[in-house]
């Protein structure tokens, strides 16, 4: 043992005289990097989402290796991954079950911000980057939808791409020159696989880095909203902080493991997930006449998508599934309120977040074409469809952009009725 | 959790997961649109049925559709067969043990004969569902409108003349009585004439075939679920010593 | 932070065997990745054996074939080039064929399993090009003294009837047997041993 710590030391030595940075940096993002000792269940999702990147950058190269970015070569080498190249299957199937894995924890990851006032002073940036991370995902994740070139990616390219005409002046000419062609076809799929392997993925590192250098500079709020660095020990340390290497690598790699099993059981045993993950009508290949029955994006789009799908007007709607974004991006200054911590707000911010959250999903439901089931099972075959899933639709996206009104006028009127904040943290596990 | 707001959070927290899950569990309506007809039954472990849905291809289905995403060699390896087995008693096409299954019907002849090629069923239960496979191959009748004299329920005016005709017998349609100014629709099916197989014994072909259909589209489901299991309790014990570790360091947070 | 009850030896334990599952763990993940490089099922069945009819090639002929992208030469060598094959021994690198560039079947005389038929991948052991068939025995401008054999154009390697590589020439080894068998008097299969050898 000795022997083996010496030669370590040695080592670590050898590295310090050449490049001091990288024990400064250490000492900085982990093993002086100090967190709030009192992280609960929410708090899992940042790391897990590193995690999921890295499984996508690594699958994502294999699959380079055998995928022909062609419109009549793209769906055959699909097949020809999933069947001809040893293990084909499961790197693919990694790579599309961390995709919606991805989301996933990102969803849980903003929800867990917006719990907590994790976007609050001092940690606005942190939130836009986080936010600018969120969209660069989602470009990210659309162009890699289309490269199978299955008939759900030729429409859901189609259908995206269109929505681009609803810019004034310009729109048509944009679409064109986005498609590069009339309509989705080898440009298209040329350019998005350029940017979907090389562009994006470099562009998403550094959102994350420059993301994790901002919360790194701050600090990590906590479920209680308490800034630990206003108690501090003798020693200058955050009397509530304990260092993040090694207690929250090895509470991390508890987690890293609990959600490993999950991935693993879908991967392995249902890595379809029912078509929410890959979709049927994906196995049929790419064909211009054909529209498939039923033209819904990936479940993870599903709830801009019927934000944009119950506005009756091209514009209008387009407008509006930019604003449900902006409106995310803006939220640091639409709450005045002095409490960061949903245990110390007011009443009405706990039930406001809590139907958003509900909104969230039931929105989902409604860009995944589920609520037509819904209907049928609630009001019987003869309920008209259309009528109840509008008004329902609609008021769910009412009630969307309504959590946005409430927070800033709840706040800034002084409404909201909150709770003293504790000095120090009150729990930890 | 010792203070109540913490609860009220936790509640809110509990109260979207509960709206998740019910997403979820609410979500197999969301395939009643292509769901609604019986449950396959079928079993792609079962290899014998596996092998019987191929014979059953081979002889019935081969000669006008293909199966392009499967070699000879794969399907060998996924039903159990020995390279001499598929090429005495599978292999009606000439083609080599590793070549894909491709009919010898030409594209050109097809559509001289039938307008439109027949479509590969490589991914046909992928992308229609097993369900859908074996409602359809038991839904045909004899329906002197059509160019061939045979319609399908599951597939209305299919282009297909039905090609188990001698295994099944010939159904016909007992239809609805007309509705002023709209056409009959069909209420359903009767076997008229019994082909060379029972209808018990029709039910477990297309089972076989289905299974056999459902496996080329999926082969990677076999070694999937032998691995699976592993790979999960790997994880899990992987994830009790993260615990344990986890349990111990945190022993110094007070 | 540090406390004085806690177990270092329990700790250093469990941080070891944790770190040796996950190790384990990504060891195993990582397989799967490396032998996406083995051949596909498609690149499979394309280097899937080869049978070629050799009736029709006459005594000094040499014919060739494809396989696995390879040139595959046969040559139906005559009584003369074979007189002389014994005798080049001294002039050769691996007269013997020690190094494992045949089947253990072919590792004699004649490097062939029938003495008349030479079956090799033409492939330079130097750099790969294609030596080119030079069959009569007579004074070449490359060798005074040639009895026969291949001579590559690219860096001047030289080998015999038997594709054995002459001494003084870049090419380190004599050119590959590939494994084949004859399915008849007049068929080789190429890409499978003979029933039996290994």
């Amino acid at each position: 043992m000795g022997a083996v710590t010496q030669w370590f030391n040695d080592l670590t030595q050898w590295f310090n005289d050449r490049a001091p940075g990288l024990g400064v940096a250490y000492k900085k993002h982990l093993s002086e990097y100090y967190a709030p000792k009192n992280f609960n269940f929410m708090y899992y999702f940042g790391s897990l989402a590193l995690l999921v990147l890295v499984n996508q950058i690594v699958t994502g190269i294999f699959l380079t290796m055998f995928y022909t970015p062609t419109a009549s070569g793209a769906f055959d080498s699909v097949q020809y991954i999933m069947r001809d190249v040893h293990w084909g299957w499961l790197v693919r199937y990694m790579h599309e079950t961390g995709a919606s894995m991805f989301f996933i924890v990102v969803y849980l990851h903003m929800f867990r911000g917006l719990m907590y006032g994790s976007y609050k002073k001092p940690r606005e940036l942190v939130w836009l980057l986080g936010m600018l991370i969120f969209l660069a995902l989602m470009a990210e994740a659309f162009m890699g939808y289309v490269l199978p070139w299955g008939n759900m990616s030729f429409w859901g390219a189609k259908v995206i791409i269109t929505l681009f005409s609803a810019v004034p002046v310009v729109g048509e000419q944009l679409v064109t020159w986005i498609m590069g062609s009339f309509v989705p076809s080898d440009p298209t799929l040329n350019r998005f696989f350029a940017l979907h392997v090389v562009a994006m993925p470099l562009v998403l590192l550094l959102l994350v880095v420059l993301h994790l250098g901002a919360l790194h500079e701050v600090g990590s709020n906590n479920p209680d909203g308490v800034e630990i660095k206003k108690h501090k020990g003798p020693d200058g340390r955050p009397l509530d902080g304990i260092p993040f290497h090694p207690y929250y690598t090895v509470k991390d790699l508890f987690g890293v493991g609990v959600f490993l099993v999950i991935c693993a059981i879908v991967i392995f045993f249902e890595p379809t997930v029912g078509g929410f993950f890959l979709e049927h009508d994906n196995s049929i290949p790419a064909n211009d006449l054909v529209t498939p029955a039923s033209i819904k994006p990936v479940w993870y789009f599903s709830p801009f998508y019927a934000i944009l799908r119950m506005i009756p007007s091209k514009g209008f709607g387009v407008l509006a599934l930019l604003a449900s974004i902006v409106a995310l991006f803006l939220v640091p200054w639409l709450d005045c309120g002095k409490v960061k911590s949903i245990r110390y707000r007011g009443l009405g911010y706990k039930v406001a977040l809590t139907i958003f959250a509900i909104v969230f999903v039931l929105l989902a439901a409604i860009g995944a074409d589920l609520t037509p089931g819904w209907i049928v099972d609630i009001f019987g075959p003869n309920a008209d469809i259309t009528s109840i899933e509008n008004l329902f639709g609609r008021t769910l996206v009412v009630l969307y952009f309504g959590y946005f009104v409430f927070l800033w006028a709840y706040t800034f009127f002084g409404w909201e009725k909150t709770k003293p904040v504790p000095e120090r943290v009150t729990t930890h596990d | 959790m010792t203070d109540k707001t913490c609860r009220a959070s936790m509640r809110a927290l509990a109260a979207l997961l509960l709206a998740l899950v019910v997403a979820l569990a609410a979500s197999p309506a969301a395939f009643a649109e292509e769901g609604g007809y019986p449950d396959a039954n079928i079993n792609v472990h079962d290899q014998a049925s596996l092998q019987r849905g191929a014979r059953l291809f081979m002889n019935y289905c081969v000669g006008c559709h293909s199966l392009k995403y499967m070699r000879y060699s794969q399907m060998a390896q996924g039903l159990g067969l020995t390279e001499k087995q598929v090429m005495d008693n599978l292999d009606f096409t000439g083609a080599k043990f590793g070549q894909p299954i491709v009919s010898a019907m030409s594209e050109a002849d097809a559509e001289k004969w039938f307008n439109k090629a027949p479509p590969d069923l490589s991914l046909e239960v992928s992308a229609k569902g097993a369900d859908w496979v074996a409602a359809y191959l038991k839904s045909f009748y004899l329906d002197p409108a059509t160019p061939s004299g045979w319609n399908n329920t599951v597939f209305p005016n299919v282009a297909m003349p039905f090609p188990l005709w001698q295994l099944q017998g010939e159904q016909v349609a007992v239809m609805n009585p007309p509705e002023d100014g709209q056409p009959a629709t069909v209420k359903s099916l009767k076997l008229a004439h019994q082909g060379s197989m029972t209808p018990a014994q029709y039910d477990r072909a297309v089972r076989d075939l289905t299974a056999f259909l459902a496996y080329v589209s999926t082969p990677d489901e076999l070694p999937r679920s032998r691995i699976g299991a592993w790979v999960v309790l790997y994880l899990v014990l992987f994830t009790l010593f993260a615990l344990v570790l986890k349990k111990e360091y945190w022993k110094d947070v007070h | 932070m540090a406390d004085e009850s806690i177990n270092k030896g329990r700790r250093r334990f469990l941080t070891a065997s944790t770190a040796v599952i996950g190790g384990a763990g990504l060891i195993i993940t990582a397989i799967p990745f490396v032998e996406t490089w083995l051949p596909s099922a498609r690149a499979e069945s394309a280097g899937a054996p080869i049978t070629v009819d050799i009736g029709k090639i006459e005594s000094g002929q040499r014919v060739r074939y494809g396989w696995r992208s390879q040139p595959i030469d046969i040559v139906n060598r005559t009584p003369k080039q074979l007189e002389w094959l014994a005798k080049q021994d001294p002039r050769l690198r691996d007269p013997d064929s020690k190094e494992p560039q045949q089947p253990k079947y072919c590792q004699n005389a004649t490097r062939s399993i029938k003495p008349e038929w030479l079956v090799f991948i033409d492939i330079c052991t130097h750099l790969g090009c294609v030596p080119d068939y030079y069959g009569d025995i007579k004074p070449e401008p490359f060798d005074p003294d040639w009895k026969g054999g291949y001579y590559c154009p690219c860096h001047h390697s030289r080998y015999d009837m038997a594709a054995r590589v002459y001494k003084g020439v870049p090419a380190p080894l004599n050119m590959v047997v590939p494994p084949y068998h004859f399915v008849d008097d007049t068929h080789i299969q190429i890409g499978v041993d003979p029933k039996g050898a290994v």
